[in-house]
Order: C-alpha cells, then sequence, then structure tokens
C-alpha cells in the first residue's frame, strides 16, 4: 500500500511538474495545486497506513490511525488554500494590467543598464 | 596601552577629520598650512627615536584591538620601521610645503586633497609601525584607497579615473593575495605578530604552507612596489596632481612592498626560493623599466618608469642580501654589503626621485606641457630648476659626486659578489645578474640625461607652449631644494647616515647575524681603488654616451615588438575580456523565462537528491506495508488517469474540473486512511478553489474560449518525469528505513486525559500544537488582506506618483 501511495505521490508530482513548466498562469497555479496533492499524499503515506480507528477517542478501539500527521496536513491544505486563492488573484491581476497570461511575454527588461 | 606613539600613527586621521572645517572657515589661508604641522610635528617626534634605535634597542606599545583574535595594534620601532617612518614624515611635509604652492586655493577643492593626504599619511605609517599582520593589512589596504582617491582627484578627467581603476585593482588583488599568505603564516606559527613570527621563523621552513605562504606574500609586494609585470598601473597613476606622483609613486607607497620584503626577510630569506624570485623579479624590473623609460616622451612617465626601475634595483638588492643569511657571523661575510647598498639607496632613490618629480611639477606649472618634444632650453629662464634637475638626474643616474654615484656602485658590487656565491646555482646562472644590472645601469644613463637636456638645452620653442615660461616662485622651489641638498650631502657625507639610520635598518632585516652587543659594519666611500665596479661606472658613462648621442638612430627598436603585445594590452584585453565573457555567461541563463529558472531549480532537485540516494545505498523496500484493498486500487487508477488528463488537456476548463477531480479523490482517500476530518476540510476546500478558478478564469471572457496554446514539450516532460520518480523513491526509502518509533502513542493516551477532547486531531491542532493553528489563521488573513488589496486598490494613474 505504501509503495503504491508513493508512486501516486510521484504521478500527482509529475503532473504537478509538468504544469508549473507551462506558459499560461492558470496551468501554473494548477500545476502548484497538484504538488500540494502530491505532498499531502506523501505525508499521510509517510506516516504509515496501517490501518486502526479513526483518531477519535470515543469510539474505543484497540488501535488508532495516528493524529499527528492528520493535523498537520490540515494545517497544510488550509495554508496550500490561501496561497492558491492569492496566486489565482494575482494571476487574474496581472492578466488584466498586462493583457496576457503567457509568461514568456511578461520577461522583465534589464532596466538598470 | 594607548600610547604617544599610537597617538602618533593615528593623528594624521585624526588630523584629516579637521581639514574639511579649516578649509570653509578660513578660507582666506591655504589649507595645506595647517596640514604642513602634522607631519613637521610627527618627524621630529620621529627623530627623538633615532638614540634609540641607533643603540639596538626597540620600542613596542600594545594597544588591544580584538585580542580574543590574537589582533592588537601594537606599533614597534626598530630601525627599519623608523627609516620609513623618517621617510614618510620627512618627504610628507616637503610634499605638503610644495603643494602649497602647487595648488591653486580658489581652483581646487583642496580640502579634498589634504584629506586623502593625511588619509594616506597615516596609513603608511601605520604599515611601517605595525607588528601585527592584520592591522598591517589594515593599513595597506586604506593605503590602496586613498591612492585610488589621489590619483582619480581631477575626477573629471576620463585618464584619471582609468589610472585610479587600474591601480586599484591591480594593488588591491596584490593586497587581497597577501592576506592570504598572512593567514597562512597564522596558521604555520599560531601568532600575528611579526617579532613573534621571525622568533619562530626556524621551525616552518619546511612547512607545507612556507612556499605558498611566501608567494602570495609576495604577490601582494610585488605589485604594491610595482613590479613586473605588475608596473603597468604606476606610470597611469601619473594622472594624479604632481605633489602625490611625488609622495606616493616615488618616495613612500611603492616602497611598502619593498618595506615588506625587508621586513620579511628574516622570515623568508633562508630559502633560496626567495633569493631568486626577490633577486630575479628585481633585476627584470630594473631592466624593463629603464628600457621602457627612454621611449618614455612625458617628464612624469619617464621618471614613472624609472621608479619602477629603481624599485627593482633595490628590491634585487634584498634579495642578493639575503645571502648573507647563510653564513654564522659578519666575518668574511661579502653579501652583508648588498642589504647596506639596498637601504642606502631606498634613501637616496627617495631624495632625488622626490626632487626630480618636483621639477617635473614646477615645469609643467610654469610652461603648460610635460612633454620633451615641445621644451627644450629652459636653462636660461629657469636656471634654479636646471640646477635641481642636473643634481637630481646625474645621482640617478649614478654620477659622482652624489649619493647615487655611491649607491651604484655598492649595487654593483653586490651583483659581482653574488656570482660567487655556493649555493642555490648562484654561482653558474648568477653570471645574469652584473651583466643585466650593467646594461640596465646604461638605460639609466640615457634616459637621465634625457631628463636634463631634452628639457633645459636645446633651443627653446615658444611657439609650442602655452604660456610664457619663467622661474617658479621660490616656495615651489623650497622642497626640491631641500632635497638636491641632501642628494649633495649624503653624497659627500654618506656617513652621517651609517649608524644612526641604515645600520639600525640592517639589524632588522638580518637579525640572526648579529651576536649580543655586535653591529654591523658600515662605512660608504667614494674611492675603492682601481675595481671591477669603477670600470662597469666608466662603461656605463661611456657607452650611455654615446647612445644617448645616437638615440634618434636607434630609437625605432621600440617599434620592433608589437602593441598587441605589451603588457598594457594584455591587461585592457583582460579587463574586457572579464566583462564580456560574465556578461554572456549572465546573460545565457538569467533569460528572464520563470520557465527556465524552474527547470534549473528542479533539475537540481532531481540531480541532488538522486545522488545522495545513491551515495548511501538507500534504495531498500523491505518494512511492513499495508495490503491493498480494492477501493484503493480503482481509486488509484482515477488519480493517475485525471492527473494524465489534466497534464495533457488543451482545455482550460477541461484541466480545472480535473483539478477537482483529483482533489475528491484526494477526500476519499482521506475517507479510506481514516481520517474524518481531512476529508470534510479537503471537500470544502476543493468546492471553493474549483469555484474560485472557474471565478477567475473560466469567465474571463478575454481568454476563456480560447484554447490553450500549449503543445507536448518532451524536456518539460522528462523533467516532470525525473521529479515525480525521485519523489516516489523518496517516499519508499523513507518507508522502509524507520529510524525510530513514532509518539503515536503519546496522544490517544493524553488527549482526554490531559487536554479533555476525544477527537484527537482537534486536540492537536488547537491544544497540543495550537501555535500551528495560530499562524495559519494569520496566513489565511493576510492572504485575504491581500486579495482584498489587489482587487481594491488600482493605482491606475501610477504614472502621477
Amino acid at each position: 500500500m505504501e509503495i503504491l501511495m508513493s508512486i501516486l505521490a510521484g504521478v500527482l508530482f509529475m503532473a504537478g511538474t509538468y504544469m508549473v513548466l507551462s506558459r499560461s498562469f492558470i496551468r501554473i497555479i494548477i500545476g502548484t495545486s497538484i504538488i500540494s496533492h502530491g505532498a499531502h499524499v506523501l505525508l499521510l503515506t509517510m506516516a504509515g497506513l496501517k490501518t486502526g480507528a479513526p483518531p477519535l477517542l470515543g469510539l474505543e478501539a484497540g488501535t488508532y490511525s495516528d493524529p499527528l500527521p492528520q493535523a498537520l496536513i490540515l494545517t497544510a491544505i488550509v495554508i496550500s488554500f490561501g496561497v492558491t486563492s492569492f496566486f489565482m488573484v494575482l494571476g487574474y491581476r496581472a492578466y488584466k494590467e498586462t493583457g496576457t497570461d503567457d509568461t514568456d511575454r511578461l520577461r522583465g527588461t534589464d532596466s538598470y543598464d | 596601552m594607548l600610547t604617544a606613539l599610537h597617538i602618533a600613527i593615528v593623528a594624521p586621521f585624526i588630523a584629516a577629520v579637521f581639514v574639511p572645517f579649516l578649509y570653509k572657515k578660513l578660507p582666506k589661508i591655504h589649507t595645506g598650512w595647517f596640514v604642513l604641522t602634522i607631519p613637521a610635528i610627527l618627524f621630529v617626534y620621529f627623530l627623538q627615536y633615532l638614540p634609540v634605535t641607533s643603540s639596538k634597542q626597540t620600542v613596542t606599545a600594545v594597544w588591544d584591538w580584538i585580542p580574543s583574535l590574537g589582533i592588537h595594534f601594537t606599533a614597534h620601532v626598530d630601525g627599519l620601521g623608523l627609516l620609513f617612518a623618517l621617510l614618510i614624515t620627512g618627504i610628507g611635509m616637503l610634499v605638503v610645503l610644495y603643494s602649497i604652492y602647487y595648488l591653486s586655493k580658489e581652483r581646487e577643492a583642496l580640502n579634498n586633497f589634504y584629506t586623502f593626504l593625511l588619509m594616506f599619511m597615516g596609513a603608511m605609517l601605520g604599515v611601517v609601525l605595525s607588528d601585527n599582520l592584520i592591522v598591517l593589512y589594515t593599513f595597506w589596504e586604506i593605503t590602496s584607497l586613498s591612492s585610488f582617491l589621489l590619483i582619480s582627484y581631477w575626477y573629471e578627467r576620463e585618464k584619471s579615473r582609468y589610472g585610479a581603476l587600474k591601480s586599484m585593482l591591480i594593488t588591491v588583488m596584490g593586497g587581497f593575495s597577501m592576506l592570504v599568505g598572512f593567514v597562512m603564516l597564522y596558521a604555520m606559527t599560531g601568532t600575528f605578530s611579526i617579532q613573534e613570527i621571525i622568533a619562530s621563523a626556524g621551525d616552518i621552513t619546511s612547512h607545507d604552507l612556507f612556499i605558498p605562504a611566501m608567494l602570495t606574500i609576495l604577490l601582494g609586494a610585488f605589485t604594491k612596489s610595482a613590479q613586473f609585470p605588475f608596473h603597468i598601473w604606476l606610470p597611469d597613476a601619473m594622472e594624479a596632481p604632481t605633489p602625490v606622483s611625488a609622495y606616493l609613486h616615488s618616495a613612500t607607497m611603492v616602497k611598502a612592498g619593498i618595506y615588506l620584503v625587508a621586513r620579511l626577510s628574516p622570515v623568508f630569506a633562508f630559502s633560496g626560493e626567495w633569493m631568486w624570485i626577490v633577486a630575479g623579479f628585481g633585476i627584470v624590473t630594473l631592466f624593463w623599466g629603464s628600457f621602457s623609460a627612454v621611449q618614455q616622451t612625458d617628464l612624469k612617465g619617464i621618471l614613472a618608469f624609472s621608479t619602477v626601475s629603481q624599485l627593482g634595483m633595490i628590491l634585487s638588492m634584498l634579495g642578493v642580501g639575503a645571502a648573507a643569511i647563510h653564513f654564522d657571523s659578519m666575518d668574511d661575510n661579502l653579501y652583508i654589503g648588498a642589504t647596506t647598498a639596498a637601504i642606502f639607496h631606498l634613501i637616496n632613490h627617495a631624495t632625488f626621485k622626490g626632487s626630480l618629480f618636483m621639477m617635473a611639477g614646477i615645469v609643467d606649472h610654469e610652461t603648460g606641457t610635460r612633454d620633451i618634444r615641445r621644451l627644450g632650453g629652459l636653462m636660461t629662464v629657469m636656471p634654479i630648476t636646471f640646477t635641481i634637475a642636473v643634481i637630481g638626474s646625474f645621482s640617478m643616474a649614478g654620477l659622482p659626486p652624489f649619493n647615487g654615484f655611491l649607491s651604484k656602485e655598492m649595487f654593483f658590487t653586490a651583483m659581482v659578489d653574488i656570482t660567487s656565491f655556493q649555493a642555490f646555482n648562484m654561482d653558474s646562472f648568477g653570471v645574469l645578474f652584473p651583466v643585466v644590472a650593467w646594461v640596465a645601469s646604461i638605460f639609466t644613463f640615457i634616459y637621465s640625461m634625457m631628463l636634463v637636456f631634452k628639457t633645459f638645452t636645446g633651443k627653446m620653442q615658444p611657439e609650442k607652449l602655452d604660456v610664457k615660461p619663467h622661474e617658479a616662485p621660490f616656495g615651489m622651489l623650497l622642497s626640491p631644494i631641500i632635497l638636491v641638498s641632501l642628494v649633495i650631502v649624503f653624497g659627500f657625507f654618506p656617513n652621517i647616515l651609517a649608524y644612526t639610520v641604515i645600520e639600525p635598518a640592517m639589524a632588522s632585516i638580518l637579525p640572526s647575524l648579529l651576536g649580543e652587543g655586535e653591529q654591523f659594519y658600515v662605512d660608504i666611500y667614494f674611492w675603492h681603488g682601481w675595481t671591477i665596479e669603477l670600470y662597469m661606472t666608466m662603461g656605463v658613462i661611456g657607452i650611455g654616451t654615446l647612445l644617448y648621442l645616437s638615440l634618434r638612430k636607434w630609437v625605432a627598436v621600440y617599434d620592433v615588438f608589437p602593441s598587441s603585445l605589451t603588457l598594457n594590452h594584455i591587461y585592457d584585453q583582460t579587463v574586457a575580456g572579464v566583462e564580456k565573457v560574465s556578461s554572456q555567461l549572465t546573460g545565457a541563463y538569467m533569460t528572464s523565462s520563470i520557465r527556465h529558472y524552474l527547470l534549473y531549480i528542479f533539475s537540481f532537485f532531481v540531480v541532488a537528491l538522486v545522488f545522495v540516494l545513491f551515495n548511501k545505498d538507500a534504495f531498500s523496500v523491505d518494512g511492513a506495508t499495508a495490503p491493498i484493498s480494492v477501493y484503493e486500487g480503482v481509486l488509484a487508477a482515477v488519480l493517475v488517469t485525471t492527473a494524465l488528463v489534466v497534464m495533457f488537456t488543451r482545455s482550460r476548463l477541461k484541466a480545472i474540473i480535473g483539478l477537482g477531480v483529483l482533489g475528491y479523490t484526494i477526500a476519499l482517500f482521506f475517507v479510506i486512511f481514516r481520517a474524518p476530518d481531512l476529508a470534510l476540510t479537503q471537500l470544502i476546500i476543493e468546492t471553493v478553489s474549483v469555484a474560485l478558478f472557474l471565478l477567475c478564469f473560466y469567465h474571463l471572457p478575454q481568454i476563456s474560449r480560447k484554447l490553450e496554446n500549449m503543445r507536448f514539450r518532451a524536456g518539460n516532460f522528462i523533467v516532470s518525469l525525473a521529479v515525480g520518480l525521485t519523489v516516489t523513491l523518496i517516499g519508499i526509502s523513507a518507508n522502509s528505513s524507520r529510524l525510530f518509533e513514532s509518539i503515536a502513542g503519546f496522544f490517544p493516551e493524553a488527549s482526554y486525559d490531559e487536554a479533555g477532547g476525544k477527537n484527537m486531531v482537534n486536540v492537536i491542532l488547537v491544544d497540543f500544537r495550537g501555535f500551528d493553528t495560530l499562524l495559519e489563521i494569520l496566513v489565511l488573513a493576510i492572504a485575504a488582506a491581500g486579495i482584498f488589496t489587489m482587487i481594491k486598490l488600482r493605482l491606475a494613474g501610477r504614472n502621477d506618483l
């Protein structure tokens, strides 16, 4: 299971990287979202996927799944959401200002020459 | 402890602070008069140490600077340091006096001039009187800096800036190299104190760092003292005002390298490498400088190359003087004479070269040009200047009865004696030294004669001069007159220097030869008898006169060298080439395309991590793994399919919806892996994200209907595949090698008992690790504020701002 999940994380990273390397804003932002997904999957996997009860004491089970990585992922999900939404609006505004969403057309100029 | 000696060293710096105030508040009085008091007082102050050093005493005063690093501002006065201190303050005094008449108080920015000059004077005193290598290095760099400022004094001139930059680049390069050598010395001996290093010199000769330290320090000394091939900055430094050229570039700063060689002779001189390098570079510089000087047409140009040449001469004598250390005592020790000659010539050079520079400045000042092709026949209009030029030049050429004759004779003696030294191949190859020295002396004779006769004899060409020539004011003549008087006094009575100045300085250079209560025997006199040196001098005069008279016929020899092979050309090409290559290199990888930068980052990530994985042999697939159920298999298939669709779809909408599918699939994974809170959050956030994506981009009319301009890029795909594989490998590898048990057992026990909650994840978020949550809230708040700002604050008219 862990090996399969590692492969899945790898696939997500691959897809995310490929998207990030493209030229348009939206694909780059989608790429960063996919990479976040990959990272979350990897976090969960590396903590061990041994099945136990959900981490709720009320269930009174013998073993629970590890709550700490879940807490970490929860934090990470929220932060990546904040960053992604900021990026989205930033990309939107950049498009409005510059009239393009192509990063190759948004190169800086050597104004310090 | 702070002593009067320390204050004397930093006094010029303190005085420099007040110069601008005096310049602004008392504009009626030439600022130079105030400045003049500083070197005058210091000169008198240092004179009182003469009895101390001549009785073999030294004065050391320590002032802690960074005691924890062994760096103390240790002032150390011995024969060598005092000789230089007297030169610096004495010539400094005369140069300030000369500059008062040379620089106009109406037209020039005198505050800058005297501030820089005092800075330089203090730094130079610091160099020669510091016993700590780091402090010495600090002052050394201040001399480079103030020299840079003084060369570019007329900064509106292109050539001044070029010369200043050139000297800066070359001397600072040497300075850095020297610092490396100092650190190596520290590594070998464990101290920065020169006296302590000298005391432990015998232990380090076989150390691995001994030769590297010697070479790096010598590079510093050679660049500063304008030795071949680093001499090229000195002729360009002649763009400085003439008092600066006289002070820095003939009498003091260029001798800092010589000081360093002399000072560290007791450390390094026992090795044959030192002797060959110092003497060899010196003799080559002597020849090349005097040979090049003949070609010059500018008075200061001639003097610059002549300085290069004379510095080479002093250095070669110091190198040859190292032979003396190989003897146990001074009985029958021929080679001590070379050191005597080096010091004597050091003093002589300061006197006649200083006066010659001032003479050139006077000629420039009174005729408007320094070009010898436009000058001539000034003898009758400027008789005093002519006398100064004759005495200075004849002394430089080595003619009796001036002091240059004495030191040149001693120089020949040293060069002839070295051929009989029975070590380091000196007895076979050493014969080159007297031959080269003799040829170089002929050229020295030629340019010295040019200096006098081309300027002052022949026909005057008033039509080529901008102003009508006339004799300079007395104040301007005073300093060179004092200097040429010294030339004559030292010429006729050289022994007034012998035991007051020269002998104590020798004791500093060759300390191992002196026993308790002994002293070197210094006797300089005119008549040696009919010796080989006398014949050599006669040859120099004879052949030199012939060559000078036939100069017109053979001057074409200089055109034989192609200009593309000159050192200046090589320097210019190097500087331009380095600039070009670096800008090409930067241009090649700084493309300002974000895609390229990301490619570099990802590639580096892959290469570094895979290398570490291989290096640590971290591929092991063992360890317990959970079984795969049907649900997980199906979800995995969905995830992979969706990811591929998102990657390769050309439609923007499909990509956004695919991203949503990915998010929901991961939420389902969270369900399977018993993470209800995660699943909840993931579902909600994915929904909101997709909605936002659609809002921002799908509803943009301008771009939403256009298909994505994309095609498959193999390079991107390979990099991303490699990133994915690396992540997978790391995941598997990390899973297989667990180093310690997790703390998972803590939370089920403690959640309810200590925090009173049954939902462990929530207890962790708000109780055990509440800080994370606090800052995560902050992140959201900042993101929200940022979005609000971006939407609301449109600085449409930002051009007006």
